[in-house]
């Protein structure tokens, strides 16, 4: 009995033994001085920058890729990307870019006009299932439809055609005037990608599945991207990691960091605790109640500048919603100040209108609702209504968005003072996706929590996208006027102008009222010390090719 | 033997039947679709209904359901909403983390829970009893996610032994031909990266296999309480038999019946807890492979990927109804 005793003891230890053998000191991600692990919170969809809709897959492909347009580092703003420079006709239609020179793709691809008219060629003439919205999002949104539409695709398109006038120098012709697209061509979407490699590797490959949905089947966006970055892909495998090197013919600066990792983890409290025992370098997405944990622990806390606006969405085809008098005593009735006080940890301001104020075309000039409870009630009663008045008012559960990292708290605090201003609430919820954002998008809800984060730096990236043409989640409201001065200003070409019809623009809206913005962030990224020269952009897009690691 | 195996195997037919049809209407029964998921706030109505009309959404569930099954009769499992890949490159892809990590959370369970339960029973009402009675209550009552928070807390973020997230470090570059990472490192005699999977291992391990540690013990302890008192026990005593061949021979290879039927359906839970412990330690699995499919209403995902875990969970209580006949020659299967 004693040895059996003694045996199972032993046994019993075998595991722990196996935990306290482990002793030797784990510290991974600081291994090397040339290497980088960066947690995102998921793998890239894929490797081509025109199929994908997703931050994390336009994380990596900026790496990889670059586009005709760049951006200033640390803002959204148009810079000299792989065009040099670019200017319109005069009419408008046709946009002159000027192209680098001497610059190839890392499969010896030269880069020139013929190269950009054959990327701009395979956008256009995308078919079947690459017509997806969540596949060719980005250009639906700023070019709209192909050569040939599918059933249920845009039906119009911004694009006419490309024509290489010299071998770096080549002309975009539009259908009509656009001055917002220049922006848009900096997003990861419209990046260059080498014509050789693309056919070599199948990017436009496919396979007919039973429901006749068509399916990417070609390595070239999983295992062969070719662009001209900074980085070129090493290896990849999702779940794992994904691991890029420098690309030794680049033009630009040297990157500094010669293995750039990527791993995914999906849990925000994971990508914490990696950070914090070493096994990542750094990590994006900080949620606002790590900070105070992460900046005590001795590691940098780095700040987007904030390019996202929180608002409370209206359907105004929903009484008494319809009714502005209504509409500002709800502006009045919501104490923003105090929600960005309490629950945005210090990084947020209250927004004014329905773009962050860094982009052209904010207005100094917009109609201001501070809380006011009394003044709610007047306007109220100056409507006729009967006090208190009844609104149905929606918050997503099981999210956290940059612009809205608790949406229950800020609900509460919203409805808290909206009762004290004259309203009755009642409460609804819903996951945020998929069901909370359908009730919102058609028109369901009558009023909401949401919000936005720009993908470029353009006004109608913001104002555009929401007012620019009549929208179920607003309840299609009627104001044409609205409407067409948005159209209007997409399509300036006079910088100036289209500066002053913005201003007008805003101006407008935040009489009308079609929603309340309360919010603009300035989401975190966290990293351990001595990892420099990371420059964060309020787009989402940054380049690892300037970070060092000491 | 081989007729109740056939049998049994020729049973799973009607249940995959009746399981598909289930897991298709209750997937399709939840709201929303994947097009909202995926495209977020920028889903437009029109996004919406263009997505569905090109997935084929639209179509009449029934219609749905009978284009499904004739592809899947053809070993066609159609390929993820999400990440566009084929469901089966997925899912074998992941397969091996689940059940590496379920191997390595059963072994701690049993390892650790037979011994615990063992010496409970024969230190019955003394203090090592009772600790272990208590200490079994705590394992089963306290949830997985939170018990991977405070373990990762102690022995990655404080102490620095052991690694938080993923299967094997990023810093390692060595080739995964099975993507059992355990049996890719031994046949490539890649040994510090054996030891890096193994490390990656016992913290999730230990997280997972909690719960069915705290039962394994218990129901041990309750199992050689009852069978040393039996008269075969008294009489291999009596007869003068040492007391450690009395129990491995009579009492743990008696106890060993209920204790091999708790293994199987925890099986079930293993998997089911997978899905907590792998998104935890950020592990790319069959449980985080769900996770976000459910979020993302994947449904080819969900389909396949529930099927492929009845499969297998049917497959393991068969297994546990063969060992019957071994632990218990006196079992006949017929």
């Amino acid at each position: 009995m004693g040895k059996k005793l003694k045996f199972s003891l032993l046994a019993a230890l075998a595991s722990l033994a196996l935990v306290t053998a482990a002793g030797a000191a784990l510290r991974s991600g600081a291994a090397s001085p040339s290497t980088l692990v960066f947690a995102t919170s998921a793998d890239p969809v894929v490797l081509d920058g025109a199929l994908i809709s997703d931050g994390e897959s336009g994380r990596v492909i900026i790496q990889i890729y670059e586009g005709l347009v760049g951006l200033k580092p640390g803002t959204g703003f148009p810079a000299p990307g792989l065009a040099l420079s670019w200017s319109p006709s005069k009419d408008g239609l046709a946009w002159t870019f000027n192209l680098r020179h001497n610059v190839t793709f890392t499969d010896g691809t030269p880069f020139n006009s013929a190269a950009v008219c054959a990327n701009f060629g395979r956008w256009y003439n995308f078919t079947g299932s690459f017509q997806n919205p969540d596949a060719t999002y980005y250009w639906q949104t700023v070019f709209g439809g192909f050569a040939h539409n599918e059933p249920g695709s845009p039906t119009s398109s911004l694009y006419r055609g490309c024509k290489a006038v010299g071998k770096y120098t080549v002309r975009l012709f539009l259908t009509q005037r656009s001055a917002s697209f220049i922006a848009a061509l900096s997003a990861a979407s419209f990046s260059m990608e080498s014509p050789t490699a693309m056919a070599k590797y199948g990017a436009n490959q496919g396979s007919v599945d039973s429901n006749g949905v068509f399916h990417p089947t070609g390595t070239y966006a999983t295992q062969h991207p070719t662009g001209t970055g900074p980085y070129m892909l090493k290896s990849w495998k999702v779940g794992d990691k994904l691991e890029l090197v420098p690309n030794p013919h680049y033009w630009g600066p040297k990157p500094h960091i010669q293995r750039l990792i990527f791993k995914a983890i999906s849990d925000n409290a994971a990508r914490l605790q990696a950070l914090e025992s070493g096994e990542v370098d750094g990590y994006d997405l900080v949620a606002p109640q790590d900070i105070p944990t992460l900046k005590k622990a001795g590691f940098q806390v780095l700040s987007r500048p904030p390019f996202n606006v929180a608002y409370v969405g209206f359907n105004s085809s929903i009484p008494p919603l319809d009714n502005q008098l209504v509409r500002q005593a709800v502006a009045y009735g919501l104490d923003r100040q105090s929600v960005v006080n309490s629950f945005y940890g210090g990084r947020a301001r209250v927004a004014q209108e329905f773009m962050p104020p860094q982009l052209f075309g904010y207005s100094k000039k917009v109609q201001k609702y501070t809380y006011d409870p009394n003044k709610s009630k007047a306007l109220l009663k100056q409507a006729g209504l009967t006090l208190p008045v009844k609104l149905d008012f929606w918050y997503p559960t099981s999210v956290s968005r940059p612009y809205m990292p608790d949406p229950k708290a800020n609900f509460e605090a919203f409805a808290a003072g909206l009762e004290k201003a004259g309203f009755q609430i009642v409460a609804h919820s819903a996951p945020w996706r998929p069901d909370y954002l359908s009730a919102v998008n058609s028109g369901k809800a009558q009023m909401y929590l949401v919000g936005w984060t720009g993908d470029w730096g353009d006004p109608d990236n913001f104002i555009g996208t929401f007012f620019r043409t009549p929208q179920d989640a607003w309840g299609n409201f009627k104001y044409p006027a609205l409407y067409a001065l948005l159209t209007k200003a997409l399509g300036e070409t006079d910088s100036a102008k289209r500066v002053a019809e913005y201003q007008q623009a805003n101006e407008l809206i935040m009489k009308f009222l079609p929603g309340v913005p309360y919010a603009h962030t300035s989401p975190a990224i966290a990293f351990r010390k001595g990892i420099s020269g990371y420059v964060p952009s309020p787009v989402d897009v940054q380049a690892f090719s300037t970070v060092s690691v000491k | 033997m081989l007729r109740f195996v056939v049998r049994r195997l020729l049973l799973l037919v009607p249940i995959m039947v009746g399981l598909s049809l289930l897991v298709f209407l209750w997937i399709h029964a939840l709201p929303g679709t994947p097009a909202v998921a995926l495209l977020g706030e920028r889903a437009t109505p029109q996004n919406v209904a263009q997505f569905k009309r090109q997935y084929g959404l639209d179509k009449p569930i029934y219609d749905q359901y009978l284009a499904w099954t004739k592809t899947t009769l053809k070993g066609d499992f159609g390929y993820s909403i999400e990440d566009r890949r084929k469901v089966t490159t997925d899912f074998f892809e992941r397969f091996p983390s689940t059940v590496e990590l379920a191997v390595a959370a059963m072994l701690v369970s049993v390892l650790l829970g037979i011994p615990l339960g063992f010496i409970a029973a024969k230190r019955y009402g003394t203090w090592l009893d009772h600790s272990s009675l208590v200490a079994s209550l705590i394992g089963i009552s306290t949830p997985v996610f939170f018990l991977a928070i405070i373990l990762k807390y102690l022995f990655a973020v404080k102490l620095h032994w052991l690694p938080t997230v993923g299967r094997i470090s990023p810093l390692i570059d060595t080739p995964h031909p099975t993507n059992f990472y355990v049996l890719d490192a031994i046949i490539q005699r890649d040994w510090s990266a054996l030891w890096d999977v193994i490390k990656h291992l016992i913290l999730p391990a230990l997280a997972l296999g909690s719960i069915p540690l705290a039962i394994v013990a218990r129901i041990t302890r309750a199992a050689v309480l009852d069978v040393q008192n039996e008269d075969y026990v008294r009489t291999a005593r009596a007869k003068g038999l040492a007391p450690r061949i009395v129990d491995r021979r009579h009492v743990l290879r008696n106890a060993l019946l209920p204790i091999s039927t708790i293994i199987g359906l925890q099986t079930g839970f293993l998997l089911s807890g997978a899905i907590l412990t792998e998104t935890v330690f950020a592990r790319p699995g069959v449980g985080t492979w769900l996770a976000s499919a459910i979020a993302y209403r994947d449904y080819p995902v969900l389909e396949a990927g529930i099927l492929f875990l009845s499969i297998l969970f049917v497959l393991v209580n068969l297994l546990v109804d063969i060992s019957y006949a071994i632990i218990n020659p006196r079992i006949r299967y017929s």
